[in-house]
């Protein structure tokens, strides 16, 4: 683009004065820079092109190219999980090695569609949409590696998200052919839905040897803490509805129960408790008269009144989440995204990512004999507190809930965590919104500690060459016996002191002086985003400092009188 | 043509060139500089992107499970699954029983010791700290929680200490039953060559609290990981963690120290023998030595004489305290000596014991306090040490300290930490937010059930960026002289406090034996005065967290104090910055008397002092509510049976949790006079047996914190401008200056 504006303005002008000889010279010369403008073109696409041609034609492909790999019936059905296992005994350390970054490499396989000897598929569903966005935010994130010997973690692109589409058998199969597979060592499987009818087990029911399993559902006898990861059930409608953040604080309801699928038990204790406490609860269920469809599923009702769902989550302050015939709920995921403070009661329930996040400061967990207190409960918080934990039940939605990305990365970090330990996230980090971050003050030296007077201090002096005030400071501070070193900067690089700088008074009555300083505070509040020193009405002053006591009793006896 | 021409032309095209070859040539190796990673490795795919829609994981009509067993109750299922889930499956839902909590809170009954039931000094300590706690309840019918008068400490048949016939003994307990509700206490299990948890005799439903326990048998939210601590572990109190102040940079002598035994064969012998490949005897010293056991000398290898030599040359205090890091390697067990050793020391500890599920676990972030170190990547450990940022090294020291005093120093943290953890469980949702246990000062003095809301505490508002929740004081005076005349000092006091600004309430807490005084008697204030009637009239009662003090700052006062309304401004202002602090008028001090062994309580005019007195003194009212529930009966009977020493266990309260001292604030000089006991009056300050009591009381306070919490303080907070030689018109707190 360059040499063609060249041609153009400078060019003519130019060349018609030159002699034929010149003339020659210079177009070769423009000649050899048209070449290499063409040839850099060819260069960029035409080699590159052919370099990365996988890349390419991968980056927009079908799923039915994937391909297709028939399970032989006899092929081998790995062990079912080992309930005793732990990092430290099932996982091999050593493919992680040492990393100056502290971040493990996470490999995941090619798709690949496994079918049975008859050709029909081991999953109903095959790759869904939630596993695709997981697994491509895995591979665009600094975890993903394509390098399988240098892989940490390994992700098999078997979906297992969903138990109910999986053929139990022979999906367990097929996580046995991966090639890298050897026991399931250090291979990660996401399952959201574990267990079918009629006991709904509580962990995948999948046949996988040490594979560490991030399950969402997980009770306290399925979860191996430590070592499984329990993750939330996604919510589509994280996707498909926008709520605005809500401003904590009263809402027009106390308690809302949302959930369709509740147990008849639950919902006459939840009916009764309705009738004690009238307006402050609201209780919805599916619309009858509503016909079946899509947008059923965004409506709920209430004595034929109809309202939109999940909406209707943020006029109230606490929300329901009953165990249904899994542990693990969505609708926890609508709740968090409302800024409703989850009330979850499912006994033995292992809370998403429990194992870095404080729960306790988000939800609150009531075991499900409780349930007709719940009120009582819940009336006894804090008013304070009810507005923390809305702020925080939006905050771990927007950081841990709202994507397949935020679930499958958050997952990655556990485990990245649990790895280099020494290198982990702070519970604040996982925690704290990011509001209190900056706002809050984190003392460097939290511990309280008086210091003892043996090793003294440090004197710092600065001085612009103002040797005889200096002298009269250092001669005062080391009669000091705390005194353990007397430290003098000399600020003085032009050697000539301004005149008016002699006295200590003179400088601070200088006007652009005090101008600076005004400016300098201004500025540094402004880098602070906040100002950050307090005004205080008292000073410090030794205990009986000029009480009418005699003199040489006093420890600091000059201070007084100075 | 020009040559000046020329060279302009071949400039302009050769620039031409360049400016070509970047903006054309350069994406080219951008792009790929971006994908090649720091290993040099070049990414190929990544995931692709399909071009159909693919189909969601769950169909919409099915986001709501189905298929619940609706035939089948609730309450029958969770009976169900209790019935599955015993032995090593137990937790609290299906082995524990809730229901006993209920009525009488959070007890602990310790079964009466039988006679010729030998009990080991550690078993006694805990057992003493279980009776001396507020939890301790001697009727079994009322308890939570039960604990067993036989020492189950050590379950090592090879142990001199170890009890035969445990499984007899236990099971001829009348209410042992199935060992539902019960916490057996354990620090060594297993013995010689494979040393297993088990501790020999069946323990049926019951908790465990055992050092050493591993990752595979600990019942997570059901048993309590405790430390090991040896049988000189102090009963009370405890040593302060060595660490007196915070050097900067953080580096020691010594980057990574250990120094211990190594077993040659047999479990836990691996890492120990491989340390010497990590030694450098410069900054990473790891000594070992063969020599302990009694035939060491059949046993030993190539390295076991030079091993012992390198051993001999160092000290190991001298290492503990001049290193960075301390190894922290199993032993036989899991668990080590060395961990409370290092914890203690400001060492910060490496641990390297795969498998051990580390003490308290269940409440602690050790991450914040220790490096969690991997037995198979012991080689990794130097580099590993060396990459921590010194920031972060200054406050893992800082928390070793915090954890160390916080839960660990005495037998009685100890077992205080299991019996809390235990409780938060049966508090549920009430229970302690992982702040507040990793956080000064730590569970033991944070009670959650005085709120869920961290703010309502005096520790938290730093960490939340908060400041105290109202900007008013409640006053509360104690009464205890009838009111007959309208010049009592009591009057004016009302009078002079409710005229400040920043005053919400007065409460008069009317604890004279005399009637209620008729509502016209009190003076006509502008804020509400609420005449509390005593329902004891003892002492504590003015501490009681009364539900009508609504404010976090309570100004406590004696009936006779004498306050101008400036002095209550300023002290109050102090107080906005201080709100852990108690701050106030009345400064007394403590010292050593080392002619009688004993603490000394002293009121004279001296240079320095450690506690405020309560007669006048502001404090956040979180305090009442530990003053009432976290003190031992034991205490605050005494302080009502003398009618004295109320303020002296105030001050030890709060010192114990802040560490630090109250803060004393400038007064008028009458008001000390007063103080002085020179009223003409008969006033409990003039009474000689007084002042003896209060010397009493303070050694008996400080053997029952084992420690002195006390602190001294040589600081007065003054008004700025305070006497100073400035016009009395500049001043705000003019009054305080004026005699």
């Amino acid at each position: 683009m360059c040499a063609s504006v060249k041609y153009s303005s400078r060019g003519p002008a130019l060349i018609p004065r030159m002699k034929t000889k010149h003339r020659i010279y210079y177009i070769t010369l423009f000649s050899v820079v048209l070449l290499g403008l063409i040839a850099t073109g060819m260069f960029q696409f035409w080699p590159h092109s052919i370099e990365s041609s996988p890349e390419w034609t991968l980056d927009r492909r079908s799923v039915h190219d994937a391909p297709l790999v028939k399970l032989p019936v006899s092929s081998p059905i790995p062990e079912r999980g080992d309930l005793s296992c732990r990092m430290h005994t099932c996982f091999d350390v050593y493919r992680c090695g040492y990393n100056p970054k502290n971040r493990i490499k996470v490999y995941i396989y090619p798709l690949q569609r496994f079918v049975d000897e008859v050709g029909v598929p081991i999953s109903s569903t095959g790759l869904s949409r939630e596993y695709n966005d997981l697994l491509s935010a895995i591979s665009d994130s600094d975890f993903y590696t394509d390098d399988v010997t240098r892989a940490c973690l390994f992700v098999p692109s078997i979906d297992v998200l969903n138990q109910n589409s999986l053929r139990i058998r022979e999906t367990a199969q097929a996580l046995a052919m991966l090639p890298r597979w050897d026991k399931g060592m250090n291979h990660l499987l996401f399952n959201m839905l574990p267990g079918g009818p009629p006991d709904y087990n509580t962990a995948l029911d999948v046949p996988r040897d040490r594979a560490l399993l991030a399950g969402g559902g997980f009770s306290t006898w399925t979860y191996r803490q430590g070592y499984d990861v329990s993750i939330p059930v996604y919510s589509p409608l994280s996707a498909e509805v926008d709520l605005p953040e809500k401003q904590p604080g009263p809402r027009r309801y106390f308690i809302l129960s949302s959930q369709t699928a509740i147990h008849r038990e639950y919902r006459t204790e939840l009916e009764r408790l309705k009738e004690e406490n009238g307006e402050a609860l609201l209780l919805l269920d599916k619309c009858s008269n509503l016909s079946q469809g899509m947008a059923s599923a965004r409506k709920r009702c209430y004595k034929g009144q109809v309202y939109d769902y999940p909406q209707i989550l943020q006029e109230s302050s606490f929300c329901v989440v009953l165990r249904g015939a899994r542990l693990g709920q969505a609708t926890l995921s609508d709740v968090l995204q409302a800024g409703c403070v989850p009330v979850i009661m499912a006994d033995s329930y292992i809370l998403p990512f429990s194992e870095v996040l404080d729960w306790k400061r988000a939800s609150v967990v009531i075991p499900e004999e409780k349930l007709p207190e719940m009120y009582t409960i819940l009336k006894s918080i804090p008013h304070r507190q009810v507005e923390e934990m809305q702020r925080q039940a939006r905050w771990f939605w927007e950081a841990y809930f709202r994507s397949m990305k935020a679930i499958g990365l958050t997952t990655l970090q556990i485990i990245n965590d649990r790895i280099y330990p020494y290198a982990a996230r702070t519970y604040e980090e996982w925690n704290n919104p990011p509001v209190v971050k900056w706002s809050s003050v984190s003392n460097p030296l939290f511990l309280p500690l008086i210091p003892p007077r043996s090793p003294g201090f440090t004197a710092v002096v600065l001085t612009y060459d103002r040797v005889e005030s200096l002298f009269r400071v250092i001669t005062e501070i080391s009669k000091v016996p705390s005194l353990a070193k007397l430290l003098v900067v000399w600020n003085n690089q032009n050697k000539s002191p301004p005149e008016e700088c002699t006295a200590i008074d003179g400088l601070s009555l200088d006007q652009t002086h005090m101008v600076e300083r005004s400016e300098c505070i201004n500025k540094f509040a402004s880098v602070f985003g906040t100002m950050p020193l307090k005004v205080v009405e008292h000073r410090a002053d030794p205990v009986l400092y000029k009480d009418d006591f005699p003199e040489k009793l006093k420890s600091f006896p000059n201070i007084g009188s100075l | 043509m020009q040559a000046k021409k020329r060279y302009l032309i071949l400039v302009s095209a050769g620039a031409c060139l360049v400016l070509l070859l970047f903006l054309g040539g350069l994406p080219v190796p951008a792009s790929r500089r971006s994908q090649v990673q720091r290993d040099g490795h070049r990414p190929g795919p990544r995931w692709p992107r399909f071009l159909e829609h693919l189909q969601p994981f769950v169909p919409w009509d099915q986001t709501e499970s189905e298929g619940y067993i609706a035939h089948m109750s609730a309450r029958q299922k969770r009976d169900a699954s209790s019935g599955l889930n015993q032995g090593r499956r137990c937790r609290m839902d299906s082995c524990f029983d809730f229901s006993l909590c209920a009525k009488n809170g959070f007890k602990v009954y310790v079964y009466p010791q039988q006679k010729g039931d030998k009990i080991s000094e550690s078993y006694q300590s805990i057992l003493a700290s279980i009776e001396g706690s507020r939890f301790y309840t001697s009727d079994p019918g009322q308890a939570c929680l039960f604990v067993l008068s036989l020492d189950t400490l050590d379950r090592d048949q090879l142990s001199p200490q170890y009890v035969h016939n445990l499984k007899a003994k236990v099971q001829s307990l009348s209410l042992w039953n199935g060992g539902r509700n019960h916490l057996i206490f354990n620090l060594y299990s297993g013995t010689w060559p494979d040393y297993t948890e088990d501790l020999g005799f069946d323990i049926g439903q019951a908790m465990l609290a055992k050092a050493s326990i591993s990752m595979e048998n600990f019942r997570p939210n059901f048993d309590v990981s405790i430390p090991l601590f040896s049988k000189d572990h102090p009963r009370t109190g405890g040593e302060r963690g060595f660490l007196k102040y915070n050097s900067i940079p953080p580096f020691r002598k010594y980057m990574l120290v250990f120094k211990g035994k190594r077993y040659l064969t047999g479990i836990g012998s691996d890492t120990r023998n491989a340390l010497y490949h990590v030694h450098n005897s410069e900054d990473v010293v790891l000594l070992t030595t063969c020599k302990h056991g009694k035939d060491w000398q059949k046993h030993k290898d190539a390295r076991c004489d030079t091993d012992n030599a390198e051993y001999d040359k160092y000290e190991y205090k001298e290492m503990l305290h001049n290193s960075t890091f301390c190894l922290v390697p199993r032993g036989r067990r899991l668990g080590s000596f060395r961990f409370l050793e290092a914890l203690q020391a400001a060492c910060i500890p490496v641990m390297l014991s795969n498998g051990w599920e580390l003490p308290f676990s269940e409440v602690i972030d050790w991450n914040t306090a220790a490096v969690i170190g991997d037995e198979r990547l012991l080689l990794q450990i130097p580099s590993t040490t060396r990459s921590i940022h010194q920031d972060k090294i200054l406050s893992l020291r800082q928390q070793t300290q915090f954890l160390w005093e916080a839960y660990f120093s005495s037998v009685e943290k100890i077992v205080l930490t299991t019996l809390e953890i235990i409780h938060d469980r049966v508090l549920q949702h009430m229970g302690r937010s992982s702040l507040m246990w990793n956080n000064h000062p730590g569970g033991l003095f944070t009670l959650p059930q005085y709120s869920s809301y961290l703010g309502h505490f005096p520790f938290f508002y730093a960490p939340l960026g908060e400041w105290p929740t109202h900007s008013k004081f409640t006053a509360v005076i104690h009464a205890v002289s009838p009111l007959v005349s309208q010049s009592q000092p009591i009057l004016k006091l009302l009078v002079a406090v409710a005229k400040s600004p920043y005053c919400a309430q007065i409460i008069v807490l009317w604890n004279c034996d005399k009637p209620l005084p008729a509502k016209h008697r009190w003076p006509a204030t502008s804020q509400p005065i609420i005449v509390i009637e005593g329902e004891s009239k003892v002492m504590s009662s003015r501490f009681v967290p009364y539900s009508s003090i609504l404010t976090d700052a309570v100004l406590s006062l004696d009936e006779d104090t004498v306050l101008s309304t400036t002095e209550v401004d300023f002290a109050f202002t102090v107080w906005q910055s201080f709100p852990e602090r108690i701050v106030g008028y009345p400064a007394r001090s403590h010292f050593w008397d080392a002619n009688k062994e004993r603490w000394g309580y002293t009121s004279k005019w001296t240079n320095d002092y450690s506690m405020v007195l309560t007669g006048a003194a502001f404090y956040h009212r979180y305090y009442n509510y530990l003053y009432t529930n976290y003190l031992p009966a034991s205490l605050k009977s005494m302080v009502d049976q003398l009618s004295n020493c109320e303020d002296i266990l105030m001050n030890f309260l709060v010192s114990a949790v802040t560490k630090m001292p109250p803060i004393k604030v400038t007064q008028k000089k009458q008001y000390k006079e007063t103080m002085m006991g020179q009223t003409t009056r008969a006033s409990r300050w003039a009474d000689p047996d007084h002042f003896a009591q209060r010397q009493t009381c303070m050694n008996k306070f400080a053997s029952w914190f084992g420690t002195m919490p006390l602190v001294h303080s040589q600081m007065r907070l003054d008004p700025i401008l305070f006497k100073d030689q400035v016009s009395i018109l500049r001043k705000k707190y003019r009054d305080i200056e004026r005699l």
